[in-house]
């Protein structure tokens, strides 16, 4: 009973995370196939200055004037951001699709307002970063993070100049010394790509986006690892890559998905029309289908008709044995929960509030990419192959859920009650299975010593869809089975871009 | 005898619940044991959002049973041990979410009566309490608001005042309860941030209690006050589910009433009550009733017993 401790602080997982040390700085990275990029060179930087000019030693000393009388909270910024720029940036966006995934309180009348990229700030806030979205955003993120680390590694060999504690030996290096050369910085990158994305996914957020990426900045002059001017070229390219990538976002589609009254009410004649059940809304009063048209949006790894290729085949009809079968089978499981089922749902739930299925795998893939030591490029490569899966697989999953538009085990029997939420979209097929199945594909390339450890998540994330009673057992299975599908696809590029 | 409890009921019930220990002026005699059965029932449709009051169609009216066993045994007239431990049933009437249920939380309680007086005519007594609890299953509290729980072992410290003359009383209590971190199913939630961990702080937690009425030997008759206060925890975000570690506060007034129907060294009464939530936070605006009926076992066996103080049933 001795549990009164005063101090109840708990630390996060990756709180303490040590500084990254990579075995291999990936030197020639700059060679690496960029995603959306020409070419590393498409965006030009200028050469850096001189080390022995009197600009790089006021830098120099900028750095060592910084140092003299480092505060606790100083040397924490250092230690925080010394784990990684990826990693550190990755949790961000985590937070703020978590902040923002929250579904709009209803209007007088029983609609339903929408978020309003132009007016961010009033309710309903813009934007609820329901999964969809949020593997939109990853995915983005992670890409552009990606082609700009590719060039900033290009720029890194051609200018070589040596990082400032190699230029001048009295520099306190607070972080693990490195050969790879220092121009441009790759935090510099990754905080400039990640702000001007985050200007478009969240920009509502920009006070907090900014507060972080000064703080990650100034981490690296405390550090010792960069003179400011390492830092403003990263900023700088990073930048100008992610408005490469903000340019293909506002053209992918992805900003019409919503729909609107014709196109719901199309969904449901036209699934009667061929004979079946539409889904409907278990929501009051009945919400609209989440982002119906986000099936069209423009994928990362294949082009519009491989998508639509890679939409499954029709689920079981509503009125089959079969799907009688698949019904009761989610009753009996309902009906008497056990606490290890119901462990599994809670689990892997990640619904209202949370970082959602996309960002859980993620966090999974974040902690092992962090005892794996990988270069901040190699980090933004994999995070890249992975959140692109998943963006992926979220435009094949909502093309097929809105092409089949079927309904959810509570439809089918009211009886059923749920353990977890029912997601305000059609069942056919499983999100959270066409996510993991992607995920551990794409992750267990990556990291081959755990791809069983990787199928087995997978598959519990998708049993515990049928565990929490919302849904059938084909759409979990089939919903691995394309999401596998999907993940392939970055498996086949990870064989060919230049990395391994 | 004892209505040990009752303030576990006085709460939105499971939310905040087991963390109270007895706030009546009673004490048991010595080597007499007070047992019994109690069942509550509470319901809300309208909830405190942060601030703003609110109905949820997509949960209806969520109501909270429970029934549980209660004891009070008198080590000697002036120090006493208390326990009980509830089952919960918890439904929502909208809606598809299914409800919870299980045992909930052991409690645990030390009274101490170190002060009776002779004062202005009547009696003024003073008394200290403390109480643990703890969860006895391992149940979901990450499932508000339907979770029967909140799964945090908690320790309490009250001090306890009352009057009593002729048949009139009053009762002031003020409580501080310490509440252990908790473990959920999930291994990230977000508050006002993002915790990458399945460990939640828990605020601890004050309340204030006054209670008035009458007291003789076959019948207490009292209206009663109740304020609970999370010193710490965050807001309910629009249209967000509650989460364990959210602020909430509550103030519920209501009646209880306990009449001995058998009076007698092998005592039986009947307990009953009600109250109403009338301010809250991130919390829901219940209604509860209750009732129970308490058996006194006499273990002084045929010795005569002087230890029998006017006020001890």
């Amino acid at each position: 009973m001795l549990f009164i401790g005063c101090n109840k602080d708990i630390a996060g997982r990756t709180d303490n995370t040590p500084s990254l040390n990579p075995a291999n700085t990936d030197v020639n990275a700059g060679t690496w196939k960029p995603i959306l990029l020409t070419g590393p060179a498409e965006f030009s930087i200028a050469a850096p200055i001189a080390t022995n000019t009197p600009e790089y030693i006021a830098q120099i000393n900028e750095i060592k004037s910084s140092q003299a009388d480092l505060t606790s909270e100083e040397r924490a910024i250092v230690k925080y951001w010394s784990a990684g720029a990826i990693l550190r940036w990755n949790e961000i966006l985590r937070d703020l699709v978590a902040k923002h995934n929250l579904p709009p309180y209803q209007n007088e009348d029983g609609t339903y307002p929408f978020p309003n990229a132009n007016n961010p700030l009033a309710y309903p806030l813009f934007p609820f970063s329901n999964p969809p979205y949020a593997a939109r955003a990853y995915g983005y993120v992670s890409a552009a993070q990606y082609d700009a680390l590719v060039a900033a590694w290009h720029y890194k060999k051609l200018y070589n100049r040596p990082a400032p504690y190699k230029v001048d030996a009295t520099i306190n290096l607070l972080v693990p010394q490195s050969d790879l050369p220092s121009y441009p910085s790759e935090d510099g990158v990754v905080a400039g790509t990640a702000v001007e994305m985050l200007k478009l996914l969240f920009p509502g957020d920009q006070d907090f986006v900014q507060q972080k990426a000064a703080e990650h900045k100034r981490a690296r002059i405390l550090s010792g690892a960069n003179v400011r001017s390492d830092i403003e070229a990263g900023e700088a390219l990073g930048k100008l890559v992610a408005q490469k990538f903000v340019t293909r976002a506002r053209g992918d589609r992805a900003g019409a998905a919503a729909g609107n009254q014709a196109v719901w009410t199309k969904l449901e004649t036209d699934c009667i029309a061929r004979g079946e059940t539409p889904w409907y809304s278990f929501e009051l009063p009945k919400r609209p289908p989440m982002l119906p048209l986000f099936g069209k949006a423009k994928a990362f790894l294949f082009d519009s008709l491989t998508a639509i290729s890679l939409r499954p085949g029709p689920p079981p009809p509503v009125n089959s044995q079969q799907m009688k079968d698949e019904t009761e089978e989610i009753y009996q499981l309902i009906k008497n929960p056990t606490r290890e089922r119901t462990r599994i749902v809670h689990f892997w739930a990640d619904g209202v509030a949370t970082y959602t299925p996309p960002g859980h795998w993620d966090a999974i893939a974040a902690e092992d990419f962090i005892s794996k030591n990988f270069s901040e490029v190699r980090w933004a490569r994999n995070m890249a192959l992975l959140n692109m899966s998943l963006m992926d697989a979220s435009i094949v999953c909502w093309d097929t859920k809105y092409f089949y538009f079927n309904p959810r085990p509570t439809q089918l029997n009211p009886a059923i009650k749920t353990l977890t939420g029912i997601p305000n979209f059609p069942a056919y097929i499983s999100g959270h299975s066409t996510f993991s199945g992607a995920a551990a594909a794409i992750l267990g390339h990556i990291i081959p010593e755990r791809a069983a450890q990787y199928n087995a998540m997978a598959d519990e994330a998708s049993l515990s869809r049928l565990y929490g009673g919302i849904h059938f057992k084909s759409d979990c299975n089939v919903g691995l089975d394309v999401g596998k599908k999907v993940g392939r696809y970055a498996v086949e590029r990870a064989k060919t871009d230049g990395a391994e | 005898m004892t209505k040990i409890l009752l303030a576990l009921l006085i709460m939105l019930s499971p939310v905040i619940s087991s963390a109270q220990t007895d706030m009546d002026a009673i004490m048991m005699g010595k080597k007499r044991f007070c047992v019994g059965p109690m069942y509550s029932y509470s319901s809300w449709k309208e909830y405190w959002e942060g601030a703003l009051k609110r109905d949820n169609q997509n949960i209806g009216t969520v109501s909270t049973q429970m029934a549980g066993l209660m004891g009070n045994y008198g080590i000697t007239s002036k120090l006493n041990v208390l326990f009980s431990l509830p089952y919960v049933k918890t439904k929502a009437t909208a809606g598809t979410m299914q409800g919870m249920k299980g045992m909930q939380d052991l409690s645990l309680f030390v009274k101490w009566m170190p002060v009776e007086t002779e004062m202005l005519g009547g009696f003024f007594s003073l008394y200290g309490i403390g109480g643990l609890s703890f969860p006895v299953t391992n149940y979901v509290a990450d499932f508000l608001p339907l979770s029967i729980g909140l799964q945090s072992r908690t320790a309490s410290a009250r001090l306890m005042a009352d009057y009593q003359t002729g048949s009139f009383f009053v009762t002031a209590s003020a409580t501080y309860v310490l509440r252990d971190n908790i473990q959920i199913d999930r291994t990230a939630y977000y508050t006002t941030e993002l915790h990458l961990t399945n460990a939640v702080k828990m605020p601890d937690g004050a309340n204030f209690n006054f209670r008035t009425g009458i007291r003789n030997e076959r019948l207490i008759a009292e209206a009663v006050v109740n304020n609970w206060n999370t010193l710490g925890g965050f807001d309910i975000k629009r249209n967000d589910m509650p989460f364990p570690s959210n602020k909430m506060n509550a103030t519920t007034i209501g009646v209880n009433f306990k009449y001995v129907v058998l009076p007698g060294t092998n005592e039986v009464s009947l307990v009953a009550g009600a109250n109403t939530t009338i301010a809250g936070r991130n919390i829901g605006k219940s209604n509860t009733f209750y009732g129970s009926v308490f058996y006194v076992l006499d273990f002084n066996r045929k010795a005569k017993s002087s230890d029998q103080p006017a006020k001890t049933n």
